[in-house]
């Protein structure tokens, strides 16, 4: 019995390993992409154009990130990819604060109704008015701008529906007690209720911020001026002509300084952008 | 109503405005420049006579079938392998998840260099076991796997996250009655673990049904629709014929199938989150 009990729990510790040894072996073939693209980024482009495999061996340089650094739009880019992602971010998280409050807390003929029709949006799919929306902007002489690029993301009901079921989830009992002190309805959405729903903010916040970092039609298609262009956007725009004028370990320079603020971003607030972002897809 | 209204504003105008407007539209034939004529449902039979817009509707489907399977089978895998504790299993979870926070159009650069025929990773590991490089992306056959490939490794953090929520909701009391009965791993597997999140595993496929319905960037960044065709989504052809093409009212009444058949998938997806416990 001892012995038989013995000889399972080897059996399951050789089985650990042998999962454990296979599932590092696929962590190394999921990084090999990004480790090869960073050889490249640090050999001169004349050396690539003989041989590719020359990434092994010495010499490296960082040539094609000081030519970056000297001449490239590609911070110029960084700072329209800041500028769009933060202020779609804090865009979406005020209006959705306001209307999950709204919809959470206020009577007003037609809540319900309102509400529902709200979260068929969440249905549409954004190729599906993209072409009447670049009409509309077009009218409206919104390409090429900032507001042009941010506003779309906005206008999107997750965040809403998402406030909402926050804002429900707290006790009446709060608004109550506040209201025994005879504090305004505005003072208690923003001094009491606001801060409660911290974590839905920090989820919203991240999810919007992450999905303005990395969207590429929209911006492809109105912010089409090279000086507003976002990072996602000018990095595409090099790699059309790909491997013709600039040069590949130049190319694969600036898709590793590109890459590198969000995966930073990422290693520090892991925890969070996991949660964000599997919290808004169920 | 004061709360809602700025938030209202934006919806009806960026959103329910140009989904009606865009079921206008798709009645006409109308141009970029304002040209449009009444043509009925002209544009729809136009589209099921489009042998490129059949292929692409071909296209998608054969892509989804490419990668969903592999992104639920995979992401299940892996949740089940790093769902403990240990810091190797942490920081196998963070790899894991990494490529998904990349923008498509870098993780499309990174596989370009992995694919191309002279120079590419590949090429030179083929090269080096004596094989002739392989044009993945200018190979008819080969392009969509390719790009199906891509996205795998872009887009499996996000089933095995899901997964890791998954299996930490299974009852504690189910595994340690299983160990009770002396049941083997691959026992405990199989009629505790997996009967458990059977929901999880339908709410994975539907989304990643609906993520690579809208498979777009990837196709256009690496092989632009080709070769011959073989590779043009769905949300590609829209792109084209709106944006390129600039037949509008084409390209809007191609939006308003893809819309459709989203929507049969969202739906599905609403009824299993419903469906809490019968499933």
């Amino acid at each position: 019995m001892a012995a038989q009990l013995a000889s399972g729990a080897v059996g399951r510790r050789l089985g650990d390993r042998v999962i454990l040894a296979a599932t590092i072996a696929l962590a190394i073939v999921m990084v090999l992409p990004m480790l090869w693209a960073v050889g490249l980024s640090l050999k001169s482009n004349a050396e690539l154009l003989v041989d590719t495999n020359s990434v092994l061996k010495a010499p490296w340089t960082l040539r094609n990130y000081y030519d970056i650094l000297i001449g490239s739009g590609v911070f110029r880019w960084l700072l329209n990819s800041i500028i769009v992602s933060v202020g779609m971010s804090l865009g979406v998280l005020a209006l959705s604060s306001l209307a999950g409050y709204g919809f959470a807390r206020l009577e007003f003929p037609g809540r319900n109704v309102i509400f529902v029709l709200v979260l068929f949006g969440l249905a549409i799919p954004e190729q599906a008015v993209i072409l009447v929306r670049h009409q509309l902007f077009s009218d409206l002489d919104l390409h090429n701008t900032y507001a042009g690029l941010m506003l779309p993301g906005m206008s999107a009901p997750f965040g809403v529906f998402l406030m909402t079921q926050y804002f429900k989830a707290i006790p009446t009992e709060v608004d109550e007690a506040a209201m025994l002190d005879n504090a305004s309805r505005f003072k208690i959405f923003w001094r009491v209720l606001l801060p409660m729903t911290l974590p839905a903010q920090a989820t919203l916040g991240i999810f919007t911020f992450l999905h303005a970092w990395n969207d590429y039609w929209w911006p492809l298609v109105s912010g089409t001026n090279e000086q507003m262009y976002t990072l996602t956007v000018g990095i595409a725009s090099t790699q059309m002509n790909f491997a013709e004028s600039a040069g590949l370990g130049y190319l694969m320079a600036q898709a590793v300084f590109a890459g590198l603020p969000i995966l930073i971003v990422y290693m520090f607030f892991q925890k969070y952008i996991v949660r964000a972002v599997s919290g808004a897809a169920t | 109503m004061l709360y809602v209204a700025p938030f209202l504003f934006l919806y009806v105008t960026l959103l329910v405005y140009p989904l009606f407007a865009g079921f206008w539209l798709s009645l006409h034939k109308a141009d970029f420049f304002g040209g449009s004529r009444f043509v009925g449902l002209e544009n729809f039979v136009r589209l099921s006579n489009d042998k490129v817009f059949i292929g692409a509707v071909g296209n998608t489907f054969y892509f989804i079938l490419l990668t969903v399977p592999a992104l639920a089978i995979i992401g299940l895998g892996l949740a089940l392998a790093l769902n403990r504790t240990t810091r190797t299993a942490a920081f196998l979870r963070g790899v894991f998840f990494s490529s998904s926070v990349l923008s498509v159009t870098i993780v499309t650069l990174l596989w370009k260099v992995v694919f191309a025929p002279d120079g590419g990773f590949l090429a030179n590991l083929f090269e080096a076991f004596g094989k002739q490089p392989v044009a993945f992306l200018s190979d008819a056959d080969l392009a969509l796997p390719a790009i199906a490939i891509t996205t795998i490794w872009w887009c499996i953090g996000l089933p095995m996250m899901l997964f890791l929520a998954a299996l930490q909701q299974v009852p504690r009391e189910l595994y340690e009655a299983a160990a009770l009965d002396n049941a083997g791993r691959w026992k405990t597997l199989w009629n505790v673990t997996l009967p458990s999140i059977r929901r999880t595993f339908a709410l994975v496929v539907i989304i990643e049904v609906v993520l690579q319905f809208q498979l777009f960037g990837q196709a256009y960044l690496m092989t632009q629709g080709g070769p011959n065709n073989a590779s043009r989504p769905l949300v590609l052809f829209i792109f084209e014929v709106g944006f390129t093409r600039w037949d509008v009212g084409y390209a809007v009444a191609a939006g308003q199938i893809l819309f459709g058949l989203i929507a049969i998938a969202a739906m599905a997806q609403y009824f299993v989150a419903r469906r809490k416990e019968a499933f």
